[in-house]
């Protein structure tokens, strides 16, 4: 019965009496998608405004760029801006490679078990909460009672316990360092997947021609995943000036404030701490636009030498 | 023909010896690697299974020293624990739930291509993840809409995940059509269509959706920190946090110089004992859900 009118081509608005379920279906999830994504895009408004909670969006002064401009002579902003830089930066050149040779050498592993067995521990942290593994962090780095200081301090290799979370540069290399171990062994994911797409036969020849394990992988496996490494480059670009809130709300503390205060903290702390909406939504839209430009401009490098970028 | 292929591929290529000397030393910088992943966890648990004393020696490596479970009776003990351990149950069930139906409900009507405005709808998805409202928009709207300091704020605003649609909708794709077009004959509705056929035929892949928005409610914090003051509806990972740093402020007055009287007045092994109690769930569902996470991954990436 609803199978004929289904063969018959759809005139006018008969498309509607046969699809009408499945719009029923969008109902739900559109209505979240308008209210809880597309509404706040719209607050977005108030970062050109004198903000007022009991006038609203709609009732609220329009004062052009005056939060924008305020927000950039706060003294806070050039040390949240510059070590929201600088942490997402040695991230990207000490974490950016540490997947890409993980997955080769998971790659050349020959027994099976053994791969599997050390996957499933390196995806592990990947799992946890960052309160998780602040948590851990404070404990394993803790400058008198942590098992690293206990343990050099016992072997006699230092005379007082290494500040690793509570001085300014010590601070910055956990900081990365957490980050590079927390997120290694996921990041081989995509790579090898990456690996396994590169056509055997590429191997079977450079053997034939007398390559070596390491020529191989120099000149067949790196070229084979060139591409999964431009575009996971690009988007970490793109990512320069996005920083979690978690991580350095966590791992931070007091004593290295002036190291460990990012976009997002500053931002949690001027909006919802403070109160100070309108000027709190300029710096999330100005991280917003910059990281617009960071992506296409990364693209747009990529593909002028002579890469696929990702559009 | 079975008989014959093994006897070929042994002749094309023989198996790879295992115990050579470069495979010994890439087993070993390998195995490195991954005890980093689990000793910490290892130190964690050992100490806190320790006494007071031994930890403030520093003398807890990889195993407890003076064991001792104080710490765990204390936790089991605190009834605002326990509490907080059943709310977050809670959360994470209601979570779930919501968004595996929004999920279904968005993806499945996106894979059927006679659906008029589909472009539209799958922009409307796909838009939002490219650009956000950010964190500040955000809180107001959840403000405006009453749900601030109630538990609905952890629930309703992350419902649903484009990511996730977009991992479901291409195992849907995947599914023949034909098994659509018999159903109809036999006169189901797109409704039964779905719960009838397709469900049932992507058990596995729901399975891999619920899990990843289980383990993301579970591990999730900052909506908390941001939307909960009561306590009450605190979660378990807001309450941990607040543990945790209530024992750095010790450590930090300690660097200070001074304050140790503070740092032994404190007992050392609740906070290792409270992240074991709160990563416990995950350890334990972690490597049977393992090898979906990992197909999901190249999914979403392929497909995205």
């Amino acid at each position: 019965m609803s199978g004929e009118t289904r063969v018959k081509k759809p005139r006018g608005l008969s498309w509607i009496r046969r699809d009408w379920r499945l719009y029923v279906m969008l109902i739900l999830p559109v209505a979240f998608y308008l209210i809880f994504c597309y509404k706040p895009m719209l607050g977005l408004m108030i970062a050109f405004q004198k903000f007022n909670m009991f006038k609203g969006m709609w009732g609220s002064k329009f004062i052009g760029l005056e939060n924008f401009r305020f927000v950039m002579n706060m003294p806070d902003f050039p040390v949240a801006l510059r070590n929201t830089l600088f942490l997402n930066l040695m991230g990207l050149i000490a974490g950016f490679p540490v997947p890409i040779v993980l997955a080769i050498m998971l790659n050349e592993l020959h027994s099976v078990p053994f791969k599997k067995v050390s996957q499933t521990l390196l995806y592990l942290p990947h799992f946890l909460s960052w309160i998780i593994i602040g948590g851990m962090v404070l404990q394993i780095f803790s400058p008198s009672t942590g098992i690293i200081n206990a343990t050099l301090l016992k072997w006699g290799w230092i005379d007082k316990g290494i500040p690793f979370l509570t001085d300014g540069p010590h601070w910055q290399f956990t900081y990365t360092l957490v980050g590079v171990w927390q997120s290694m062994g996921w990041g081989t994911i995509l790579y090898l997947s990456a690996i396994t797409g590169i056509n055997m036969e590429l191997f079977e020849a450079a053997k034939i021609d007398g390559a070596n394990k390491m020529q191989q992988i120099w000149h067949v496996t790196l070229p084979g995943i060139r591409p999964t490494i431009v575009v996971l480059l690009i988007l970490n670009v793109g990512q320069m000036m996005n920083i979690s809130f978690d991580r350095p709300y966590v791992l931070g503390n007091p004593m290295v404030q002036n190291y460990c205060d990012v976009l997002s903290t500053f931002v949690y702390r001027a909006g919802i701490t403070n109160s100070q909406f309108a000027r709190a939504t300029a710096i999330g839209l100005f991280q917003s636009v910059v990281g617009m430009i960071l992506i296409t401009g990364a693209n747009l490098i990529t593909r002028k030498l002579g890469e696929e970028g990702i559009w | 023909m079975t008989a014959i292929s093994p006897k070929k591929d042994k002749l094309i290529e023989s198996k790879p010896k295992v115990w050579t000397l470069p495979q010994v030393i890439l087993m070993l910088v390998i195995l490195l690697f991954s005890l980093t992943c689990l000793l910490p966890f290892v130190n964690v648990a050992a100490v806190s299974f320790s006494s007071k004393s031994a930890i403030l020696r520093g003398d807890v490596s990889f195993w407890p020293v003076e064991f001792e479970t104080t710490a765990y009776s204390a936790i089991f003990s605190d009834p605002s624990m326990i509490h907080s351990l059943v709310f977050t149950v809670e959360i994470t069930v209601g979570y779930t739930l919501f968004s595996m139906i929004l999920t279904i409900l968005m993806a499945y009507p996106l894979t059927k291509k006679r659906l008029h405005g589909r472009k539209f709808f799958n922009f409307l998805a796909l838009f939002t993840m490219y650009f956000s409202g950010g964190t500040i928009p955000i809180y107001l709207n959840i403000k405006e809409l009453g749900l601030l300091d109630s538990p609905w704020a952890l629930i309703l605003p992350g419902m649903l995940s484009t990511y996730n649609m977009i991992i479901l909708k291409s195992f849907f794709s995947a599914l023949p059509n034909e098994l659509e077009e018999a159903a109809i004959i036999d006169g189901a509705t797109d409704f039964q269509v779905l719960l009838r056929v397709y469900l049932p035929l992507s058990m596995a892949s729901l399975a891999t959706l619920t899990l990843f928005y289980a383990v993301g409610k579970w591990n999730s914090f900052q909506d908390a920190l941001y939307y909960i003051s009561t306590k009450a509806f605190q979660p378990l990972q807001l309450k941990l946090y607040h543990i945790i740093k209530g024992s750095q402020a010790v450590d930090v007055a300690a660097m200070e110089g001074g304050a140790s009287t503070v740092a032994t007045s404190v007992s050392e092994s609740i906070e290792p004992a409270t992240i074991i109690f709160a990563t416990l769930p995950i350890l334990v569902v972690y490597p049977f859900v393992q090898r979906y996470f990992v197909a999901g991954v190249t999914i979403g990436a392929v497909k995205g």
